[in-house]
């Protein structure tokens, strides 16, 4: 986040290495730690029964069990909280986990909104495996909206069937964009990545604001603020027919077959991650941090932006103020929860797309607010983060 | 020439806010500890000031009532960053998703809600002269409460046994636990008592500065603030100084608006956003500057007994 | 009545200072303390010999309380106690100064010896008593400089005021000579052996043997976590010291063979480096000129601090700041290549940072050797795991690295083994120029002679080596030419024949001959 400092130049040793440096990413081999039982929140009494012990390695298992514990006590603060609001924590249930794989349609809907999820996973994925945090990816999101909308907005009736390229590469390039602006300031400026994409996500929201109350406004629109329906021949085209599904799928889901090449098979992404677990190590071996941080950065902001044409040519079928739907935000969750390996965020995408066709139904049947489904998910990463404990240490009952 | 009064007014109120926070994020990362869960701590904070008034027309019950979400959200932050060495950035990020969620879910009742008239506070006989008072000396007290904590917390910090302990904890915690200092529990209290301050900005946004609760209302302030320790090189004057400039900005755009200048709302509204990145962007340049200033071991986890 | 006192007293006056009873301490991966006893006499200075990985550092720990026993008891004056806490041990008058400081850079000297003070004390008084105690030992020290700017022998000297200010009854040094000229390690004997003379017990911890020989009036020694002997080491020999602590001999190494004459052009030339330190906490380098040729080793020495890290970011292509002209590798002005066309040109490195720098810790062995080798790789960077997976076992195998195989993680390697499989890496490379640093810190006995080895044996086959050491003694044993670097500056070179210990040791200090520079830059 703040400059990489690699090196400390104070003398200090520690058991395998002469010189300090600062980041310390591994467990040392013995850190026997003692733990206060952080489990009781509310009180400010330390619980002294329980010990966290380093493991010498990582924990394969606990890596794949990890998302599923979070997940458990995710759902059991889920129905607690339903029993609180007074409904049937069962039927809540049913909504959140039945109801959106039931039926053939109802899967097609979870596709859909699973696309620009993972889309948008993917390319994080590549800048947090690299250490560049780029919490913006809604503002690239709306970015890709706005350049996809713009150019859609250019087709009258006699278009062709090509414009459907030119918006979805025209949302990529504004994504780009969008990222390369932060890749640019925290290049030649050294400005914190965090802050600055998070910055311009407010700066393009508004943005699209502007267009969509002033130059870009649908004179037949009575008013409101939004740009006419785009021409049909500007639809993304269908995968299946019957269902709102579209090729973004097929996208997405060859972006996961390249992430996983990229990542495991490429010396470009191993350098990529080297620079991201042990900074001191990628310069040393030569990997140039300046070209991943551009590298991370356009890729997401190009996945970002794509997946926002993908949503306006798509599903939303014009721009209006209420196109960033928090896509770019519940994305790093995906990240997150699948870990940043491509086969585990496409799990992950589609718990979240459960949780938010939940959220909706839980609004439409049970009379519960639609907001429940960003209490869920931020939950979630909560829990996530909480578990991953385990994949480095295990839990010892201390010895009187 | 009254605008201009007003406007410096409305810049001390605006600016409070993000000052308050940011001295508290300070003193977070003062010890080493970055929380990104500001924007959903004041957010949260926010939401329980305002359904306090709603429901006990108290503003104490109010401020204690942001004050204590803060600390608890904080509280739930540092003990999973601290404890169980989760990533710092990532945790921080959760807190804020989960704010700005549980902020809107449990806002939801209030949005149409009224709290009662706000009371209007003047200094005698200061905010009788021309110009200067109405500029200077009609605020609510929390703002002259703020740039009084700011001089305690300079004081606190480089004159105080206990601040020197807080910055060596922040600038080397391996050796803070080698000479004995509790280490985790100096950052808990670090993470509470910052947590404890946003919760106060948050509660301060909603029932001073627009007394009313509307979905995501903090706009990004948090972030702001973040912003602002990092380019006030974590001091708390020029943290001070920061935030009444960003809060002037932020008025500047109504001020402009008012004025009839010809650029639209959105670019105006857009002002805070960019000064932001302008400025993080020139201090940052800089990295030896900000090397010896900040406190070493920010973001880093700590393993006792390593 | 006042017999019983006398007799009291008397009995508390003949007590031992400390005494460890059958401690043991256990981490998740190794036994790291197994009924350990010690015992320590008033006035008495007391060694703690091991090699690294004995457990010496454990058990300091254990007594100073930052870490608790599993088991056994510790008595101190006679009375039993339980030291729970840093500040217990200081309140009974024990005192530690690390072997890694802990101090804090961006503060003063005064307010990093207050925080390691009990509370009592005003920050004015902790600044009189700082000077009051330098003057009495000779330690010379500015109270109101921040730690930043001091080198790492003066940050060493505010280590021992802090814990002479405590007034101890023990005073434990873990490692200390590490950091010091060898003029600088008379001057704190000096200081130790009065404060013996004074009362004071002292246990030393260290692997140099002449040292504890010179110093030291009882010995504990540890392998493997336990107590393998007890004596006087004044009494002793090298050998049998040496024979103690790893249980056989000190290796003597082979006869070398005469080295041939140095032929053809320079490896590596570096021609007046002139480099400005990159952050205020770095080095600057002036002028430095040296010369590796092919078939001989060329040793750098100096205590750590006086621009060998700077010195070696610039060798390695890590810091491509320097005039193009400075560095030039085979003939070729290489200063502004990065490490990968360095290692094109036939330079391999490796760096004293083993995890984190020369290896990624979560990485598994497999993967680490792509940091540096080419060979696995296929078109456009496509990875040959197969092919990796197999270079790299055979490199595993042949440099007799203990790991759980290709697919280990770095980090679950002991420091031997990992740098044995990083110095593999990095031999097996067939490099024309190898630059190796702190070859064999922390690295026990056995492997520390196997890569000695392998470094003489690359030599022989006609590569250029030069070796970065504060180990004085590893690099008269190893090297052909010595240069010496102190406060980024270079001394001449001065050929192993005629090199002396206390001739170094001067130098180390910066104090050589300004003519001697200048006709050693003309004679090659």
């Amino acid at each position: 986040m703040f400059p990489e400092f690699v090196t400390n130049v104070r003398h200090s040793r520690e058991s395998g290495n002469p010189v300090t440096f600062s980041e310390r990413r591994w467990i040392p081999a013995f850190a026997g730690m003692t733990v206060t039982d952080g489990i009781i929140i509310m009180k400010y009494e330390t619980f002294n029964r329980l010990k966290l012990e380093a493991r010498p390695e990582p924990s394969r298992v606990w890596s794949y069990c990890s998302p599923l514990l979070a997940l458990l006590i995710t759902v059991l603060i889920g129905v607690a909280l339903f029993s609180a609001l007074g409904k049937d924590p069962l039927r809540g249930l049913q909504v959140f986990f039945w109801e959106p794989i039931k039926s053939g349609y109802a899967i097609g809907e979870l596709m859909v909104k699973a696309t620009p999820l993972l889309l948008i996973a993917l390319g994080l994925a590549v800048c947090f495996r690299s250490n560049v945090w780029n919490i913006g990816a809604e503002g690239q999101f709306i970015a890709g909206a706005i350049a996809a909308g713009g150019v859609a907005l250019l087709a009258d009736k006699g278009t062709g069937g090509w414009i459907v390229i030119a918006v979805l590469l025209a949302g990529t390039l504004g994504g780009m964009l969008w990222g390369g602006i932060t890749a640019l300031l925290r290049d030649r400026f050294n400005a914190n990545e965090i802050l600055v994409s998070l910055m311009l996500v407010y700066v393009a929201d508004l943005l699209l604001g502007y267009l969509v109350y002033g130059p870009w406004k649908d004179p037949a629109g009575y008013n409101f603020p939004q740009t006419k329906t785009f021409e049909a021949v500007t639809q993304i085209p269908r995968l299946f027919a019957g269902s709102r599904v579209s090729i973004g799928l097929a996208v997405a889901l060859a972006g996961v077959a390249a992430l996983w090449v990229f990542l495991f098979r490429t010396r470009a992404g191993f350098a990529l991650q080297v620079g991201g677990l042990a900074p001191a190590a990628a310069r040393y071996a030569g990997f140039s941090s300046r070209s991943a941080l551009w590298l991370a950065l356009l890729v997401s902001g190009g996945a970002a932006g794509l997946a926002g044409a993908l949503e306006v040519a798509g599903p939303i079928g014009q721009l209006t103020p209420y196109v960033p739907a928090g896509y770019g935000f519940a994305a790093i969750i995906v990240a997150f929860v699948g870990r940043l390996h491509p086969l585990g965020m496409v799990f992950a995408a589609i718990l979240m797309s459960m949780f938010y066709i939940g959220g909706e139904l839980a609004q439409s049947r049970l009379g519960l607010p639609k907001s429940l489904t960003g209490v869920f998910q931020g939950l979630l990463l909560f829990t996530l983060l909480a578990c991953d404990t385990l994949v480095m240490y295990r839990i010892k009952a201390r010895s009187a | 020439m009254d605008a201009y009064a007003l406007l410096v007014a409305a810049t001390l109120n605006a600016g409070t806010v993000l000052a308050i926070a940011a001295l508290g994020l300070l003193i977070n990362e003062k010890a080493g500890i970055v929380n990104l869960g500001a924007e959903g701590m004041m957010l949260c904070a926010a939401i329980a000031g305002f359904a306090a008034v709603v429901h006990t027309g108290s503003d104490w019950i109010g401020f204690a009532a942001g004050i204590g979400a803060g600390a608890l959200l904080a509280a739930l932050f540092g003990l999973l960053v601290i404890w169980l060495n989760t990533n710092q950035y990532a945790t921080g990020l959760a807190l804020s998703l989960f704010g700005v969620g549980f902020s809107a879910f449990v806002g939801i009742k209030y949005v149409q809600e009224k709290i009662p008239e706000r009371p209007r506070f003047v200094i005698p006989f200061l905010s009788d002269i021309p110009l200067v008072g109405p500029a200077l000396f009609q605020q609510h007290p929390l703002v002259y409460l703020t740039m009084a904590f700011a001089a305690g917390l300079i004081w606190f910090l480089h004159r105080s046994r206990a601040g020197l302990v807080l910055r060596s904890v922040g600038e080397n915690p391996a050796s803070a636990q080698a000479l004995g200092y509790p280490v985790r529990r100096i950052r808990l209290a670090a993470v509470v008592a910052g947590g404890a301050l946003c919760g106060l900005a948050g509660s301060y946004l909603s029932l001073v500065y627009t007394p009313l609760w509307v979905e995501g209302m903090v706009a990004g302030k948090g972030w702001i603030a973040l912003a602002l320790t990092t380019f006030a090189t974590w001091r708390p004057a020029r943290v001070l100084l920061g935030a009444y400039l960003f809060g002037g900005v932020t008025m500047l755009q109504f001020h402009l608006q008012g004025a009839g200048v010809e650029i639209h709302s959105q670019f105006l509204s857009m002002l805070p956003y960019v000064a932001t990145i302008v400025v993080l962007a020139l201090i940052s340049r800089n990295p030896q500057w900000i090397r010896i200033n900040m406190p070493a071991s920010i973001g880093k986890p700590f393993y006792p007994g390593s | 009545m006042p017999l019983a006192l006398m007799f009291g007293y008397i009995l508390r006056m003949a007590a031992p200072r400390l005494e460890l009873s059958h401690i043991t301490k256990r981490y998740p991966a190794v036994v790291a303390n197994s009924d350990v006893s010690l015992l320590v006499q008033p006035g008495e200075t007391h060694a703690v010999l091991g090699e690294n990985g004995a457990g010496k550092s454990t058990l300091m720990k254990i007594i100073h309380g930052s870490v608790q026993p599993d088991a056994g008891a510790m008595q101190f004056n006679g009375a039993a106690v339980r030291v729970r806490n840093p500040q217990e041990s200081r309140a009974l008058g024990i005192s530690m100064v690390f072997q890694h400081f802990s101090l804090f850079d961006t503060l003063t000297v005064a307010e990093n010896v207050w925080l390691g003070l009990a509370k009592s004390m005003s920050l004015a008084e902790v600044t009189a008593g700082i000077l009051a105690k330098a003057g009495a030992y000779g330690l010379d020290v500015d109270p109101s400089r921040p730690i930043f700017t001091l080198s790492v022998g003066e940050m060493q000297r505010v280590e021992i005021i802090r814990a002479l200010l405590t007034n101890p009854q023990l005073l434990i040094l873990d490692e200390p000579t590490s950091v010091l000229t060898p003029q600088a390690v008379g001057k704190l004997f000096a200081v130790l052996k009065r404060l013996a003379a004074e009362g004071c017990s002292i246990l030393y911890i260290s692997h140099k043997l002449h040292e504890i020989r010179e110093l030291c009036d009882a010995c504990t020694v540890l392998r493997g976590g336990k107590v393998v002997g007890n004596c006087d080491p004044r009494a002793e020999s090298n050998a049998s010291l040496s024979r103690m602590m790893i249980g056989a001999e000190p290796q003597v190494p082979a006869p070398r063979k005469p080295p041939a004459p140095p032929a053809g052009a320079a490896a590596l030339s570096v021609n007046a480096l002139d480099l400005a330190r990159e952050d205020q906490f770095g080095v600057d380098l002036e002028g430095i000129s040296l010369q590796v040729r092919a078939g001989e080793i060329v040793g750098i020495a100096g205590v750590s601090g006086n621009g060998q890290r700077e010195l070696l970011y610039a060798l390695s292509g890590e810091d491509r700041r320097a005039r193009a002209q400075s560095i030039e590798l085979f003939g070729k002005p290489a200063a502004k290549m990065g490490p990968g066309r360095r290692r094109k040109l036939g330079l391999h490195f490796v760096p004293e940072e083993r995890l984190g720098r020369g290896a990624v810790p979560p990485l598994s062995l497999a993967r680490n050797l792509l940091l540096t080798r080419k060979e696995a790789l296929g078109r456009g960077g496509w990875i040959r795991t197969g092919v990796l997976r197999e270079q790299a076992a055979a490199l595993i195998a042949g440099f007799q690295v203990k790991a759980g195989g290709p697919d280990a993680a770095a980090q679950s390697l002991s420091g031997g083994n990992l740098q044995k499989f990083i110095v593999g890496r990095e031999i097996g490379a067939g490099p024309r120029l190898l630059i190796v640093s702190q070859p064999t810190w922390g690295v026990d006995v056995g492997a520390a002679a196997q890569i000695r080895a392998q470094i003489l044996a690359l030599r022989d086959a006609g590569c250029a080596v030069l070796v970065v050491s504060e180990e004085l003694d590893e690099l008269l044993e190893m090297s052909d030419r010595l240069y010496v670097i102190a406060k980024g500056r270079l001394s001449p070179p001065v050929d192993r024949a005629v090199a002396s210990v206390e001739q170094l040791g001067e130098w180390m200090s910066g104090l050589w001959p300004a003519t001697a520079v200048h006709e050693a830059m003309h004679a090659y």
